[in-house]
Formats: C-alpha cells, structure tokens, sequence
C-alpha cells in the first residue's frame, strides 16, 4: 500500500511536467523503436537465410585464376566424381545480365531438361528453347508475366526474344526476385559460353561429415579450384548480418548514442525545483529511501512505458510494414529489390537484451542524482 | 488514488499487446514453416541456389557467399569498394572450414 501511494506521488510529479515527460518518452519510445527495428529485421533476415540455405548445394566448385572466378570446364566434374564418397556432380550454368531497359541487374540460371513441377512457381519451368521462368521482381519491373515475352539483348547484341512460361511466386521473393531461369542451351547460347565450359560445379556428398575431406581432395587434385561448402554459405549469411554489419554499426550506434545522451542528461543533475521538493519532501519526514523509492518509480513509469511502446512499434514496422523505413538504408543501389514478407522470428533474448540496456542506464541516471540531493541538509536543498 | 491504477492498466495493456503479437508471431512462424518453407527449400535445392536475393547492385553483393572478402577491391589495384550494400555486409566471420 505505501508503495503504490509513493508510486501515485511519483506519477503525479510525473503529470507537473507533462510535456516535457511527454517529450521524453516519445525521444526515448522512438529510439528503442530504432534499435529493435534492426535487431528484429537482422534476426529475422538471419533465421530465414538459415532456414532457406540449409538445402544449398553441399559443395560448390569454382575456377580461380588470378584471383578471379573462372568458368570452370566441365570435364573438372570427371575427377570429382572419381573422389570416394561424392554421391553426384552436376556443373551449374549461370551469370549476369545488366538490363539497360530497367538498368536492373538480373541473374541468368540455366535449369537441366525436363524440371520437376515446383509449387513456388506460376505456370511451370522451362522446358523446350525459347522458354523461360521469371523472378517477381523482373516480371514488375519489365512488365510481363506468363505467356508475355521477355526481350533481352545477348553478348553478340542481339536481341533474344524469350517465352515467360512461369513466373515465380512472391512468397519466394527473397531468393528469387530477380531470377530469369532458361534452358542450359539457351543459357549457354546467350552467353556465349564455350561448349565445355560451365560457370561452377556442384557436388553431393554422401556423408555430411565428410564435406571438408572432400573439399581438400578437390583443391590437391585441382589446384585451381575453390570449394565454398554449405556450412561456409551459412556462415556467410550467419555473418552478414551480425553486430558487426555495416547495418547495425551505423544504424545501431547512432541510435543507442542518442540513448546515451538521453541518460547523460538525466545523469549530470537534476533541476533546482526537484531539489527544492526533494528538501520539502526530507523536510516533512520522508526518509531518503523513500525519496529514492520515488525517484525509482519515476524513472520505471518514463522508461518501461517508452521500452513497451517501442518494441510494439517496432514488431509493426518490421513484421507488418516490411521495415519500410528500413529499406532506403540497405537497398543501396539495387534497382530490384524484394518486398519484405520476413518471418516473424524474434528472440526473446534480444528483447531481454534491449530491456536491460534501456531501463536499467535510464532508472540509474534518475535515481543516483536524486540520493545527491537527498543526502544533503532539507535546509540546503531547499534553498538550491 | 488514480493515477497508478491507470498507469498499471496502460502497462499491462502494452505488455499484453506485445505479448499478443509475439505470440501471434510464434504461431506465425510454425504456420508458415509448416506450409512454405518445404516448397521454398524444394525451390532451393532444384535451382541450386546459393544466396538470397537481396542486393542485386554487384556481383559480390547478389552472392555474398560466392565471392571472395577482397572481391570489392578487385577492379584494379587500390581500387575502392564503392557499392552501398558492400558497407551493410560485414566480412565472413572466418574463412577457414570447421573441422
């Protein structure tokens, strides 16, 4: 009972500045808001890569000479599959294709004859020359859809009219938004690939443990050769959006030093009037406790109100408006760039995270100048 | 007497809010790893995709994974890394396989 009429005093100390803990709390709400957006869209992004890429191919076979990717020839996938325990080697045909219409980069992905029926795809795959399937993206951007065609100029200049036999769902956005899948001939034709050479070459494994083993059989007996494993892809998307992301560290720091000084504020005094009621308060018998009971309590009002009011924003803004304000940060120049439709995966240790690095500094900042004042003489306080 | 009555009201209706959405989420989560992610991982594993398609500026960006950490400064020597996206991505944690 003595508590909650010290919390009513504390709320009704509160309501005499209404708008300047008005203020406050719309600063603070909106900060946290910042940072959980990133938290949340990081993790989500995370579990999603993960859950996505885990059915990546095991092993992925590139040509390196000086440094750079190399079409790979195809007859590197004879050796391979001599290699004990590799299950299959399928060489991949693939690239880029730069879009002057759009000026939109598109991936080109050559898929073998006869597909099988995928449920993420509007009509069906390729099939025959001539054909092709189309990511989202390219279908908006260029504005065509199943049964339209798509026109795109090859290496000798020439334009290459092809059929949209499918087009791929949105729900696959993030993994193909701006595909174009056609036949391997076609793919090949298009490019100008030499007949026996293929962009990379992946290779099942029979036994998961020994991905590694392999990957170094294949760089002794193919010295030009890079082996990128399943795990490593992971790892890549596992570190992609980690604190140390260009993302986090720009948009992550500047919010939290916004907090900072937020509680600096707090911290370096407090105003002569809340000294002057801190020395009437001591000075009608309210012991130091209680007057740090109430500054306590005052603090927990501002900053649990703005920490609940701030996670809410924030699970909309990502989870509901596709971190819309977001975007312009990590869209760069990407003319396609795929509509967020993220998984709502958060973890409660982030939020846990975010509690204590909001409300614990906040609470702090308002407690320890208030036992400054509290300390002192009521007489003195209350004459500043 | 009021005024913490309402303030505790305020606090348990934010708190169940955002319980109410996280648990909204959850089962969102589960839903949906029930209904799209087999067709997205059969996608996956037919195309034998490598990446997400998330920054379509720069060859290194489309296939984060795919290209090397000195891709970006590649073009000729000292050259700079200039792509947007190159300064949201943060290099791979280690670059040597786990045993």
């Amino acid at each position: 009972m003595r508590h909650l009429k010290i919390l009513e005093y504390a709320l009704s100390s509160l309501v005499r500045r209404r708008y300047k803990n008005l203020a406050i709390i719309l600063v603070y709400a909106f900060t946290i808001a910042v940072l959980s957006s990133v938290l949340f869209l990081t993790h989500a992004l995370k579990t999603e890569a993960s859950l996505l890429l885990a059915e990546a191919p095991e092993l992925i076979v590139q040509k390196v000479i000086g440094g750079r990717h190399d079409l790979v020839p195809v007859a590197y996938g004879e050796k391979i599959a001599a290699i004990p325990g590799v299950a299959a080697v399928v060489p991949r045909f693939w690239g880029y294709y730069y879009d002057a219409l759009t000026k939109a980069n598109y991936t080109l992905l050559a898929v073998e004859s006869d597909p099988p029926a995928l449920d993420m795809v509007q009509g069906r795959l390729p099939d025959g020359p001539g054909e092709c399937a189309i990511g989202a993206g390219v279908s908006q951007s260029r504005n065509v859809g199943t049964g339209d065609d798509l026109i795109l100029v090859d290496s000798e200049n020439l334009g290459v009219s092809l059929e949209v036999v499918g087009v791929f769902r949105a729900e696959s956005r993030l993994l193909t938004n701006d595909l174009v899948v056609l036949g391997r001939n076609d793919l090949t034709a298009f490019f100008g690939y030499p007949p026996d050479l293929a962009t990379d070459i992946s290779v099942a494994v029979r036994n998961p443990r020994e991905v590694n083993t392999v990957a170094e059989k294949i760089k002794r007996i193919l010295p030009h050769s890079r082996p990128i494993s399943r795990s490593e892809i992971l790892r890549t998307y596992a570190g992609v959006f980690n604190w140390r992301s260009g993302m986090m560290l720009s948009v992550f720091s500047a919010a939290l030093i916004a907090f900072c000084i937020l509680a600096w504020d707090k911290a370096t005094g407090i105003s002569a009037e809340e000294k002057r009621e801190i020395g009437i308060l001591k000075a009608i018998g309210w012991e130091t406790s209680d007057i740090l009971e109430l500054k306590f309590w005052e603090g927990i009002a501002v900053s649990l109100t703005s920490l609940l009011l701030g996670l809410l924003a924030a699970y909309v803004h990502v989870f509901f408006l596709g971190a819309t304000v977001l975007t312009p940060v990590i869209k760069g120049w990407s003319v396609i760039f795929p509509t967020f439709r993220l998984l709502p995966a958060v973890d409660f240790y982030q939020v846990l995270v975010i509690g204590f690095l909001t409300v614990t500094p906040y609470v702090a900042s308002t407690v320890v100048p208030s036992w400054k004042a509290a300390i002192t003489d009521p007489e003195t306080a209350m004459r500043g | 007497m009021t005024k913490h009555r309402k303030f505790i009201a305020l606090t348990l209706f934010l708190a169940a809010a955002l319980g109410l959405l996280l648990g909204y989420g959850r089962s969102q989560v589960s839903a949906r790893l029930a209904g799209e992610l087999p067709p997205l991982q059969a996608l996956v594993r037919t195309l034998q995709l490598t990446d997400l398609s998330l920054w379509t500026e720069a060859r290194y960006t489309r296939h984060p994974s795919q290209a090397d950490r000195f891709t970006p400064f590649q073009d000729f020597p000292a050259a700079l890394e200039h792509f947007p996206a190159g300064s949201i991505i943060a290099p791979v944690l280690t670059l040597h396989p786990q045993p």
